[in-house]
């Protein structure tokens, strides 16, 4: 009789945990969804401007995707997407070879250079990353970068070049590989180059596709060295510097809903590539070489 | 000894020798036609002003290009890393003539030019892996970082029309800076602080929440785990820029919140979300809630589960309720592994250029200051170089930034478990 009852109580009382720690979530997922929601919404709404009345807007519409990708004159949105995307592809294949490379060295070989190197990497992590920014457009400048089309190349060496310094996580991803499978190689006569491209990087499949993901998104969710390298050039202007001005107050009334369309629009396959590498980092964390 | 690479060539290793005397020329000729050049502007970075010459046979004034102070500058520094290198070089060179003069005596092996390229596919692998993402963090990073820093010791700014030239003007900025009594150093001191309590309640609060995000998603009685994980990261999963910029626009006085609470009553007119500056300051740390707890949420998961059972168990026996575990068990412990992670991201916080600027651009600016109530340093450096041209301050700033974010990231990890006591948890 007297179980019966405690175990009744411990029910109960589980019961009503779960029900607060439910309703908790559910409103927390609802705060953390609502904007996402409510940009979706904007984007189909047919009256223009920033000004809403109402949370729902009073009738939809397609014509901000379709002005988005056909009204070119102003603001040039599928041009600054070709942009991104190139200047995304070339700064994610050097990127990756650089970050690669490093983490590699890093891991495996021994040499003097290696422990300064990496306490420099911690020390220059400290400087605000823009701090250089200034800098670094008067450097392009003077090797010619800072006009006309170079600025993709411009753009391309500044979300690429300095890429080496972030080889923490392949560095220790590449520290779960056991030493037993390089020295193997080295005794079938493996020169180190090969154990890299032979054993390190078919095994490193997880942390690749991180890599490969994360550079492939940088340029397309930075929006201050964009802006810093490309002034004025409107042609040459990334996704992010072009939706940050859509909303300035010239072109707020007219490009409000269009903001929110190309908003979506870049979000979904961001999200997208985003999840599959969350996936794969946690992957990468579990290490290389499983049993 | 002073011709590069006659050494090698005197031991056959002519490529090889050839290549050193290249550069050696090369960097000759470099040293000759403008480097010294450089070298020697250094010093005063140009004098020559601007001039106007009234040209007669055409009637209009010309005008004679002067110096340009920062480019000076910066070929001066470009030239005193080339210098570093051409000595590394030649050490280089020194070292191998001597190796192959020692080998010889030994009647040992001297490499060739093949055994040289094969070995940087072995021994010397890290050389020819490191390079060239070793030359993108010099030429990207550390020049225009040294750069920045000689700036900081120059008085180029709009101040007294030294845009053009410079000069040299010792520690006067720091001392701008970091007096309590000018208006500079006030401005300085002011955002220094509110950096900090942003860095410190962004960092504490994120790992908190997110750490009890992390364990209600993922405690025994919760169902359908899956989809609230997949409703936060989603959050994350945005773009940053594009969620603060539509955060922005929702907290504008005629923004979707201000007009969803007016429309339900709850309110009369619209809350001043960036007008106010307590306000401000409060928004800018939900919002970064808003951002960072996902993250967090994200990075503690697996570790939260690598607690060991036996603690909970053992506290459960003893009575603990959810608070006392989650303050003796589980914070103590997240605390113990992941110290270099909040280090981490109070670093990030510090820097953490987005939030503010993309929020509320640092507003309510008070009249005739730089700064906004809502201005972090890195903030206030970009408003002061990109906006205002005041590069030297600008520099100091960005130096002092550094310092302070070099002095907590030292003192805490001295003081924390996992320095201290590595094995403390095993």
């Amino acid at each position: 009789m007297g179980k019966e009852k405690i175990t009744g109580s411990m029910k109960a009382r589980k019961f009503i945990s779960n029900t607060i720690v439910h309703t908790i979530l559910a409103i927390m997922a609802i705060i953390w969804v609502f904007p996402i929601f409510w940009v979706v919404l904007t984007s189909f709404r047919a009256e223009k401007g920033s000004y809403v009345s109402s949370f729902f807007p009073k009738s939809y519409t397609l014509n901000n995707y379709i002005q988005l990708f056909t009204n070119t004159s102003v603001l040039n949105f599928p041009k600054m997407f070709a942009n991104t995307l190139i200047i995304a592809i070339f700064s994610c294949i050097i990127s990756t070879f650089f970050v690669l490379s490093v983490s590699y060295c890093m891991s495996r070989l021994r040499f003097k250079m290696r422990k300064p190197f990496m306490n420099v990497a911690m020390i220059l992590g400290l400087f605000p990353a823009f701090m250089s920014m200034v800098a670094v457009y008067y450097i392009l400048k003077a090797i010619g970068l800072s006009e006309g089309a170079m600025i993709r190349v411009a753009l391309v060496l500044v979300y690429s070049g300095g890429s080496g310094l972030g080889f923490y996580i392949a560095k220790g991803f590449f520290d779960t590989i056991p030493k037993a499978l390089d020295e193997a190689a080295y005794i079938d006569g493996c020169t180190r180059w090969q154990v890299f491209y032979k054993i390190t990087i078919p095994l490193s499949k997880p942390i690749i596709v991180y890599t490969v993901l994360t550079s492939f998104m940088g340029p397309w969710v930075d929006f201050i060295f964009a802006k810093v390298i490309c002034r004025a050039e409107a042609d040459y202007y990334t996704v992010a510097i072009g939706l940050w001005r859509m909303l300035e107050r010239e072109y707020i009334d007219n490009w409000y809903t269009c903001f929110a369309a190309g908003a979506v629009c870049i979000s979904i396959p961001i999200a997208i590539l985003f999840i599959v590498m969350q996936r794969y980092y946690t992957e990468g964390l579990s290490g290389a070489v499983k049993g | 000894m002073v011709v590069m690479g006659a050494g090698n060539i005197a031991h056959q290793q002519i490529i090889k020798g050839l290549l050193f005397l290249l550069m050696e020329v090369a960097f000759f000729c470099f040293m000759a036609v403008s480097g010294i050049h450089n070298l020697s502007m250094l010093g005063t970075l140009g004098e020559a002003e601007q001039q106007e010459i009234w040209n007669e046979a055409k009637g209009i004034y010309e005008y004679v290009a002067g110096d340009n102070s920062l480019l000076i500058l910066l070929y001066g520094i470009a030239t005193i890393f080339v210098i570093v290198w051409f000595i590394m070089m030649w050490r280089a060179s020194l070292k191998s003539a001597y190796k192959a003069e020692c080998l010889k005596k030994e009647g040992k092996h001297i490499n060739s030019f093949l055994d040289d390229i094969k070995d940087l596919f072995h021994i010397n692998l890290h050389k020819s892996m490191l390079t060239l993402p070793l030359a993108g963090i010099i030429v990207l990073n550390i020049l225009p970082l040294v750069f920045m820093i000689s700036m900081a010791f120059t008085n180029y700014s709009k101040l007294g029309e030294h845009l053009l030239l410079f000069d040299w003007v010792g520690f006067e900025n720091f001392g701008m800076v970091l007096n309590f009594s000018g208006s500079v150093g006030q401005t300085f001191w002011s955002v220094l602080g509110w950096t900090l309590i942003w860095a410190v309640f962004a960092t504490g609060l994120n790992y908190i929440f997110g750490m009890i995000l992390a364990i209600m998603i993922n405690r025994k009685g919760t169902r359908c785990k899956g989809f609230w994980r997949f409703c936060f990261v989603l959050s994350i999963a945005v773009p940053m820029f594009v969620s603060l910029l539509i955060m922005r626009t929702m907290l504008q006085p005629s923004g979707a919140v201000n007009v969803l609470l007016m429309n339900l009553g709850l309110i009369d007119k619209p809350l001043p979300f960036f007008t106010n500056a307590t306000w401000a300051r409060v928004t800018v740390i939900v919002i970064n809630l808003w951002v960072g707890i996902p993250y967090t949420m994200m990075q503690v998961t697996g570790i939260l589960q690598n607690i060991p059972a036996e603690l909970y168990e053992a506290a459960r026996v003893d009575g603990a309720n959810a608070f006392v575990t989650f303050f003796k068990i589980t914070l103590p412990y997240m605390l113990f592994v992941t110290t270099p992670y909040l280090i981490t991201t109070f670093t990030g916080n510090v820097n953490n250029f987005n939030v503010i600027y993309l929020l509320s651009g640092g507003d309510p600016t008070p009249v005739g200051s730089t700064a906004g109530k809502t201005d972090l340093l890195v903030t206030w450096l970009y408003k002061l170089t990109i906006d205002q041209q005041y590069y030297n301050i600008g520099a100091v700033i960005g130096i002092m930034t550094f310092v302070v974010l070099a002095i907590v990231s030292l003192v805490t990890y001295r003081h924390t478990g996992s320095y201290n006591n590595e094995e403390g948890f095993q």
